[in-house]
């Protein structure tokens, strides 16, 4: 019998080798899989279950943490909720993050590695890091100019420090309060379903995520070609174009809302703004020389990332010269964010080369120890540094004389350039007013601020160039709070 | 049987009592559950709790009422074996009083601990009114007779999740269906010890394997054909394949027949298919198992089972620590059956793999009895009850673990259930009294030969037998159960 019994203790070893196969296969190679899986709850549990990090501006916090008391600890708070939507974004226990809270999350959450003081040591103790803080380049002066500047209308500003890359301001309206979306429980989804259902979209970032067809402000990238290409010979010297402009290989007409169009120097042509110049212009330099400039600018780039991710502004890279004509002064297919469009005002007053934006400026552990620091960097050379003098004269002239005399400020030199983009299948949609422009104090080495405003003016008359109506005073306003 | 002899210690060998050495690791386990019930206390209110030296004091009076019983009764048992009882059963009282501070308005560790303390004195009235195991045999047929009226009773209560195993008497409950798992075991190894010969030698011959004649099969074959059919109807089906496992495995032991394995794995295939393919109740387990997650896929959130498989991952290998784990996310069941994954999630694979090898080293020694005796039916019992011990750790463990399909059953000391925790006691009592039978020096076993050699008409199965197997022990003529084995003849 003694046999019979060892026989069945081996079985009994098979069940013991068994169990924990299947205990390793589970706790150790599966793990992971298990861990990640949305229905797990425990990762949430974990997040919630301490305050989370705040974001800063300024130096201040503009975030916070409530003890809910409830499963899902600690819900997030807003200071000014609207104010900064459009560079927090929001943090739900429902809905999950976006933007800053999102790109920053591991920050925020506490689980980034970087956090760790000893990381091996903590993945055994497994002991949660509390939460660190994400300092923003934000200037609340320039933010709150922007976002009351904008006031009702539906639009967005994007301002940058044109030597650095700093974002200062980053504003969409309409605005939403994320305070509505933190936590847990019915008024969450109902906030969430009321702002994610109708024409407003107000949780949508259009500072950043948004294109809009760039129409006239574009010029700026058109002139940077043409000069760069050497297709004009002076800012004074004439054009040669004929008003109206025939698109090449076509019979389509292009005229000009302003006067004095036909034959016009650059300077003439880019103060009122002329289309014909333009569209000839680039045309002469030709859809390769377009492409490229504009792609040094920062357009066809789908990798921006500020940490939160931008919308790819547009170029088309194939197209017949009628369709780059209209491309050339910011139709057609032409698109951008207006955080791309503050690029090409800093690039410019940056004598030509394009610095990356960014708008988390330091991570901070808890205690305040810095975890790392954004390195500052260049993307491209956009244009000569010559060419960019004669940008900033052009801009300068559009102030002084031209469109956008709305934004001129005391004691600062200040260029710009406006621009009304048509949209919809007949161009019956709203129009979109752009200001692009940057400003410098009197007597300082350095432009304070470059700033893009897109402002959907349904009160502009379609046959007038409305950028320099309704949206310069909001720029000439963030760029005056910038340069205080 | 040849081999019996040559294992056997030599008689009048003076064995060491190893007494001192229980205690030691009795006064060890009793520490460990305190230090783990303070860990709770830290981790969750960062306070000992203030009556851990309430609950030590607890814990070690029951474990020295214990180690006491065994001392005075049982002298020459199994150091092992009680210590393994009392620090299994006080970190289920840990596990349970750490559920307990997710379900604040359910309150079990308190009633565990009264379960606990009726365990620990049946566990020391068994070791102290039993004086020898032997007894046990001559009341086979009325512990079968009492084992299956204990699990046919709850079929007349209402089902309490799908299973009718439970007896309600005003807000008493009570699964006498664990209790017969003792019951039936004695049966079981009553039953083969006497027939084991003619069950292997005798009848006709089919082929190349061997029937034995009905009326030796034939009872044993109905009494486990009631057994299981009970349970089906019941719905208890990791008692079953409990029932089943220790059957073929006392069998196989019993009579050495390979055929029996066979036949009854095939059995098994076949109970298995019939009633997964007939029985919603448990082709839904079955579809669980395959697919844990299907419920997630379907929208509607992880199921039991998947939060469960969620809770090992999450201890990894060192665990969360006790108290810092969401176990409670398994909801229902989570202090009785599924008591394991807060285990495997706050003490890790380290942990899990301690408690494995705990629960190896009960079975291990339960075992080592069997194969340390002498007489067939105490080998047969400790054999049968180790091997509940074993199938029933795999049954659940592998349940929620998602090897086997998951079948409700108590994992043995650590789970929620009084019925289970007495019962517990109660097998260990029967393995503490057969272990001193085994290691103490025996006068009769001296002159064992002679018995054996006067074997009345000793064929060739009495031929073979060893000199130490009690066939022949004095006893034998009560029995019941000798005298049918030599009719089949």
């Amino acid at each position: 019998m003694n046999r019979y019994i060892r026989r069945a203790s081996v079985f009994g070893l098979v069940l013991l080798v068994a169990l924990l196969l299947n205990a390793a296969r589970i706790q150790v190679f599966r793990a992971d899989a298990y861990d990640a899986n949305p229905a797990n709850r425990r990762t949430a549990l974990t997040r919630y279950s301490q305050p989370r990090g705040n974001i800063l501006v300024d130096g201040k916090p503009v975030t916070g943490s409530r003890d809910s008391g409830g499963r899902l600890r600690y819900e997030r708070t807003y200071t000014e909720g609207p104010l900064y939507a459009a560079v927090t974004g929001h943090a739900s226990q429902i809905y999950g993050t976006s933007l800053l809270e999102h790109a920053e999350d591991g920050v925020l959450s506490g689980t980034d590695p970087r956090l760790a003081p000893v990381p091996l040591w903590t993945d055994i103790t497994r002991e949660q890091q509390p939460g660190g803080d994400v300092r923003t380049t934000i200037d609340v002066a320039a933010q709150r100019a922007a976002f009351e500047g904008l006031g009702g209308k539906k639009g967005a500003v994007a301002a940058v420090e044109p030597r650095t890359g700093k974002i200062l301001a980053l504003a969409s309206t309409p605005s939403y309060d994320p305070n509505e979306l933190a936590g847990t429980g019915r008024p969450v989804t109902a906030a969430w379903d009321r702002l994610n259902h109708g024409a407003e979209q107000p949780m949508l970032n259009r500072a950043l995520r948004q294109t809009y067809p760039p129409g006239s402000a574009f010029k700026v990238i058109t002139a940077a070609a043409a000069l760069d290409h050497h297709k004009v010979t002076g800012l004074d010297a004439p054009t040669r174009t004929p008003d109206p402009y025939i698109l090449p290989g076509t019979s389509t007409r292009l005229g000009n809302e302003a006067g004095g169009c036909a034959n016009a120097s650059l300077r003439h042509a880019f103060e009122v703004s002329c289309n014909t110049v333009f569209a000839r212009l680039g045309v002469d330099v030709g859809l390769d020389g377009m492409a490229g400039t504009a792609e040094n600018f920062g357009f066809n780039d789908a990798g921006l990332r500020i940490p939160s991710t931008a919308a790819r502004s547009n170029f088309d890279t194939d197209m017949n010269d009628a369709q780059l004509a209209l491309s050339a002064i910011g139709q057609y297919d032409t698109t951008a964010t207006p955080l791309q469009m503050a690029v090409v005002a800093a690039a410019v007053a940056n004598d030509g080369e394009v610095r990356a934006p960014y708008l988390v400026d330091k991570v901070t552990d808890a205690d305040g120890g810095t975890v790392s620091t954004t390195r500052q960097r260049t993307l491209h050379r956009a244009m000569s540094r010559g060419t960019a003098r004669h940008l900033q004269e052009l801009m300068t002239g559009v102030v002084t004389r031209g469109t956008g005399s709305n934004a001129a400020i005391d004691g600062a030199t200040v260029g710009g350039k406006t621009g009304t983009a048509q949209h919809g299948a007949h161009n019956e949609g709203t129009p979109y007013a752009w200001f692009i422009s940057w400003a410098e104090r009197d007597g300082a080495r350095d432009p304070a601020v470059a700033v893009a405003v897109v402002v959907e003016d349904a009160a502009a008359n379609r046959a007038d160039i409305s950028g320099g109506g309704s949206a310069a005073p909001i720029a000439r306003a963030v760029m005056r709070a910038a340069l205080r | 049987m040849t081999a019996t002899t040559a294992d056997a210690p030599p008689p009048g060998l003076r064995l060491p009592r190893r007494r001192g050495t229980e205690l030691v690791l009795l006064v060890g386990a009793v520490l460990i559950s305190v230090y783990g019930y303070i860990d709770v206390g830290l981790a969750r209110q960062n306070a000992v709790p203030g009556d851990a030296v309430s609950y030590g004091a607890g814990l070690g009076a029951l474990a020295l009422l214990g180690h006491l019983a065994v001392r005075w009764r049982a002298p020459y048992a199994d150091p092992l074996l009680l210590p393994i009882a009392v620090l299994l059963n006080g970190l289920g009282l840990v596990l349970i009083f750490r559920l307990d501070l997710e379900t604040p308005r359910n309150q079990a560790a308190p009633t565990q601990l009264v379960w606990s303390a009726l365990g620990v004195a049946l566990f020391a009235a068994v070791v102290l009114l039993l004086r020898d195991h032997r007894v046990l045999q001559r009341y086979a047929y009325v512990s079968v007779a009492a084992g299956l009226a204990l699990m046919i009773v709850p079929i007349f209560f209402p089902a309490v999740n799908g299973a009718k195993i439970w007896i309600r008497v005003a807000g008493f409950s009570f699964q006498p269906g664990e209790f017969a798992k003792i019951l039936l075991t004695v049966f079981f190894a009553a039953y083969l010890a006497a027939n084991r010969n003619a069950l292997a030698h005798t009848g006709r011959r089919m082929w190349r394997y061997q029937f034995p004649t009905g009326r030796v099969l034939g009872p044993i074959l109905t009494i486990w054909l009631v057994s299981v059919g009970v349970l089906v109807l019941e719905r208890d089906l990791g008692t079953s394949l409990l029932f089943f496992g220790v059957f073929v495995v006392l069998l196989y032991v019993a009579t050495g027949r390979t055929g029996w394995i066979a036949m009854g794995l095939l059995l098994a295939a076949a109970g298995a298919a019939a009633v997964g393919s007939l029985e919603p109740h448990v082709h839904s387990r079955v579809s669980d198992w395959l697919h844990p997650f299907a419920s997630i896929d379907a929208g509607h959130g992880a199921g039991q089972l998947a939060q469960s498989l969620f809770a090992f991952a999450a201890g990894g290998m060192l665990g969360t620590g006790l108290g810092e784990g969401h176990s409670a996310l398994i909801g229902f069941a989570m202090k009785s059956d599924f008591i394991l994954a807060t285990f495997g999630e706050e003490l890790g694979l380290v942990g899990l793999t301690a408690l494995f090898l705990l629960y190896a080293l009960l079975v291990a020694r339960g075992y080592r009895a069997g194969l340390a005796l002498r007489d067939p039916f105490g080998r047969l019992l400790a054999v049968g009850l180790a091997s509940l011990l074993a199938i029933q750790v795999f049954v659940i463990a592998g349940g929620v673990m998602g090897l086997i399909p998951l079948t409700g059953m108590a994992m043995p000391f650590l789970a929620q259930g009084g019925s289970s925790v007495v019962t517990n006691w109660v097998i260990v009592a029967l393995l503490i009294r057969i272990s001193d039978s085994a290691r103490r020096p025996d006068p009769a076993a001296a002159e064992p030969g002679i018995i054996a050699a006067m074997r009345p008409g000793g064929g060739p199965s009495g031929a073979s037998a060893g000199p130490y197997e009690e066939e022949d022990t004095p006893y034998r003529s009560g029995y019941g159960f000798g005298g049918s084995k030599e009719r089949d003849r």
